[in-house]
């Protein structure tokens, strides 16, 4: 596929709209970086390079400054994410009280290693620095509904649960 | 709105507050949330329609109330009677409780906490002091609990020069770990000449293990707006900025919506409570970067910026957002200035101990019985928080080392249970207190383990801009991993200890000079759990996993091997 040819896709992409319409709203000022860039992730789940590029252009800033940012951000991906997302809080209250066996035991049984994506595109697993909810440690939040405390097997059930939840619907 | 009508409208509320006979408070933080809260609200709400909507009963939805272990949580209010707290409540049982009031039936005792429970007994609530008390996103009911008088006192009756000199009188320091005197930075921003000037709030709460700004935030939005608001008018800013931690969505729901309501109120916006002053609050979003709690990185992180800190003075408060003066403090900072006006410095001043005024706020967790958010007044002995407040470690097992400071903490040992927790007694223990987390840790933890889950969070987290950071974390990582695993070598604590103590001199900001810290404090506490991983390949936790040899011990089971296949005249 042409370079040419993507950014005909993009341009057609009704997503892209709501990009455009925040950074009107911004008035185009490149300090707004970091508000377009969450505008166009949630539009789009991910920031492709075609995407961060518009942006640059937009907001009249070098690429490599606008790749900088996105790329400095734990928030920020490049990649596109799986269909679901379960995030194991590592914590310290969760580490002290067995957070690691939980993602272990999810890498395993779900063979996707934390940060990446299931092969299928089903589920994202990822882990998170402190979720803030230290009370109910060792705690997950899977598609953003937050479950704690948690075990390794039952996490895993839940997780199960909603895959072949989904594989129903479909 | 007038101060009159501010004043108006806060006795009209509590007058409407007084005239229910019975108010049921659930509590939807977000632990409760995901106990089921909402579930309990729901069924509340819809027996009172069914039963005609009395309107002298009333269900509201409130935030953290603060043991959050116990949720959901619902507090019945009756005229005449204390409060009672009711903890683990499910839909039934709260319908249950409602049920036997309207048969005018004695409330249920079931699940019900008792009166004079240590942990709420024990606490002094100051900033949280309307928590689990009001709806978030209700702005009358905040100001009928006094909401905006300081402001509206502030505004009419002292100068900003008066006000900073307030601050500087109640002995308020900055909560979120430095421990820096407010008033004086309040001062320096206020002789600060420029253009434009701002103040910024800090609610990039990335410590794991603490939660109290994102709790004050989603219960109370409109405290730290207030505070903001306050320091808007003594530095002579009109722009605020709330930099609100990206994974805290509904703290930024809550405060956006608080912003809104008291700009309809004309508590913020232009011409605040009918005075010539005007301020604004805009709300920024952080993009999951533990070093942009560091102030440079912040102002950095708001201009769209990576957020990497640079390097001091120019301070904030000479040069920060756009070069102009900026005022930069924590949410919890925020939090306590409003209350230093409505009770009067010196009664702020006379909570505490030593040089270390007012209360904290903590986030205890971890191996404790009752986990949640707790406030008391500083230089309070860490025995009490955790074994009155706290009720000790579950099963009653033996208590080992307290976490505070997260990542540029460091560890509290059980000798030191009776330290009065402080700024100062804090540091001579090689910790600090920084933004409030208290884990609890009990025989089950290594603290060669913990050492290197911080170590780990730092590594990562370093931004990369300067050297020992970047790499010297790195290293330290490497050698306690070798701690660990069972294959350090005889030298490696002592370069262990020499590379903290570089890294702690050389970096260039808050988050590479910190790192060090949770190491070389259990290095210190802890020196023999250290020996025994290095010396006896052994964890006395049973933590690690032990299951590398070190270099010489392979050599010399190659070498016996090689002299044992030569005796037997064996191949090898």
């Amino acid at each position: 596929m042409s370079e040419h040819h993507e950014h005909t896709v993009l341009a057609d992409d009704p997503r892209l709209k709501l990009v455009d319409r925040a950074m009107k709203r911004l008035q185009y000022q490149p300090d707004a970086l970091i508000e377009v860039l969450h505008t166009a992730q949630e539009s789009f789940g991910f920031l492709s390079r075609e995407l961060l590029a518009h942006v640059a252009a937009c907001l009249k800033l070098p690429e490599s400054q606008v790749f900088g940012v996105a790329t400095f951000y734990h928030f920020f991906t490049l990649r596109p994410k799986g269909e679901h997302s379960c995030i194991v809080c590592t914590g310290t209250a969760c580490y002290v009280k067995g957070s690691g066996e939980i993602v272990h035991r999810l890498e395993k049984e779900l063979q996707v290693r934390a940060g990446q994506t299931t092969a299928d595109g089903k589920l994202s697993l990822g882990t998170a620095r402190c979720l803030g909810n230290c009370s109910l440690a060792p705690m997950l939040t899977i598609d953003d509904q937050v479950f704690g405390p948690e075990t390794p097997i039952g996490a895993e059930t839940k997780v199960r649960q909603l895959l072949e939840g989904s594989d129903d619907k479909s | 709105m007038t101060r009159a009508e501010l004043a108006e409208l806060a006795e009209k509320e509590q007058v409407q507050r007084d005239a229910k006979k019975l108010r049921l408070l659930v509590c939807c933080g977000t632990p409760c949330l995901a106990a089921g809260s909402e579930a309990v609200v729901a069924a509340l709400r819809q027996k009172l329609a069914e039963s005609g909507s009395p309107a002298e009963l009333e269900v509201v939805g409130t935030g953290c109330l603060g043991p959050c272990s116990r949720g959901p949580l619902v507090t019945v209010q009756r005229k005449g009677t204390p409060d009672m707290v009711y903890e683990r409540m499910d839909p039934q049982q709260a319908v249950a409780l409602l049920d036997a009031y309207l048969a005018a039936a004695s409330l249920p005792q079931q699940n019900l906490l008792p009166e004079d429970l240590p942990f709420f007994r024990r606490q002094q609530r100051v900033v949280l002091q309307t928590c689990g008390l009001i709806d978030p996103e209700d702005i009358q009911q905040y100001i009928g609990h006094g909401g905006y008088e300081a402001l509206a006192q502030v505004l009419h009756e002292m100068t900003p020069e008066e006000v900073c000199d307030g601050v500087t009188a109640s002995g308020l320091r900055g909560r979120g770990g430095g421990g820096y005197s407010t008033g004086l930075k309040w001062q320096l921003v206020q002789k600060g000449t420029g253009s434009r000037k701002f103040v910024v709030a800090n609610g990039d709460e990335g410590d794991p293990g603490a939660y109290m700004d994102r709790s004050l935030m989603e219960s109370d939005p409109h405290r730290v707006l207030e505070g903001m608001a306050i320091a808007g008018y003594a530095v002579g800013a009109e722009q605020g900025y709330i930099y609100v931690r990206g994974e805290y969505p509904l703290a930024a729901q809550r405060l956006k919506t608080a912003i809104r309501d008291a700009e309809r109120m004309g508590v913020l916006g232009s011409r605040v409570l009918d005075s010539n002053f005007s301020f604004r609050v805009d709300i920024r979003i952080g993009a999951g970067a533990f070093v942009c709690g560091e102030e440079t990185a912040l102002l950095a992180s708001i201009m769209g910026r990576r957020g990497q800190p640079r390097i001091r003075p120019p301070y904030p408060a000479q040069s920060g957002l756009w070069g102009c003066p900026t005022l930069i403090n924590n949410v919890e900072t925020f939090g306590n200035i409003a209350a230093i006006f409505t009770m009067g410095p010196a009664a702020f001043a006379s909570i505490g101990s030593g040089k270390s005024r007012g209360t904290k706020v903590f986030a205890l967790c971890g191996e404790v019985c009752n986990t949640g958010l707790i406030e008391v007044p500083m230089g309070m002995p860490l025995r009490e928080i955790i074994y009155d407040i706290g009720g000790g470690l579950p099963g009653g097992a033996a208590f080992k080392a307290a976490q505070t400071g997260g990542p540029s903490g460091g560890c509290i040992p059980a000798s030191k249970l009776d330290t009065p927790v402080d700024y100062e007694h804090l540091q001579e223990l090689g910790s600090i207190m920084g933004s409030g987390g208290l884990i609890v840790m009990g025989e089950k933890s290594c603290m060669v383990d913990v050492a290197r889950f911080f170590m780990e969070f730092c590594l990562d987290e370093s931004c990369g801009k300067c050297v020992p950071c970047r790499t010297g974390t790195i290293e330290i990582y490497r050698l306690l991993t070798r701690l660990c695993n069972g294959s350090a070598a005889a030298r490696d604590l002592e370069n262990l200890e020499k590379l903290c103590h570089l890294v702690k001199d050389t970096s260039l900001c808050g988050l590479g000079s910190a790192a060090p810290n949770p190491v070389l404090s259990t290095l210190h506490w802890f020196r023999d759990e250290y020996e025994a991983h290095l010396t006896d390949r052994r964890c006395p936790a049973g933590v690690c996993g032990m299951d590398v040899k070190p270099l010489h011990l392979m050599a010399e089971e190659l070498l016996q091997r090689v002299v044992a296949s030569r005796v037997n005249g064996e191949a090898f």
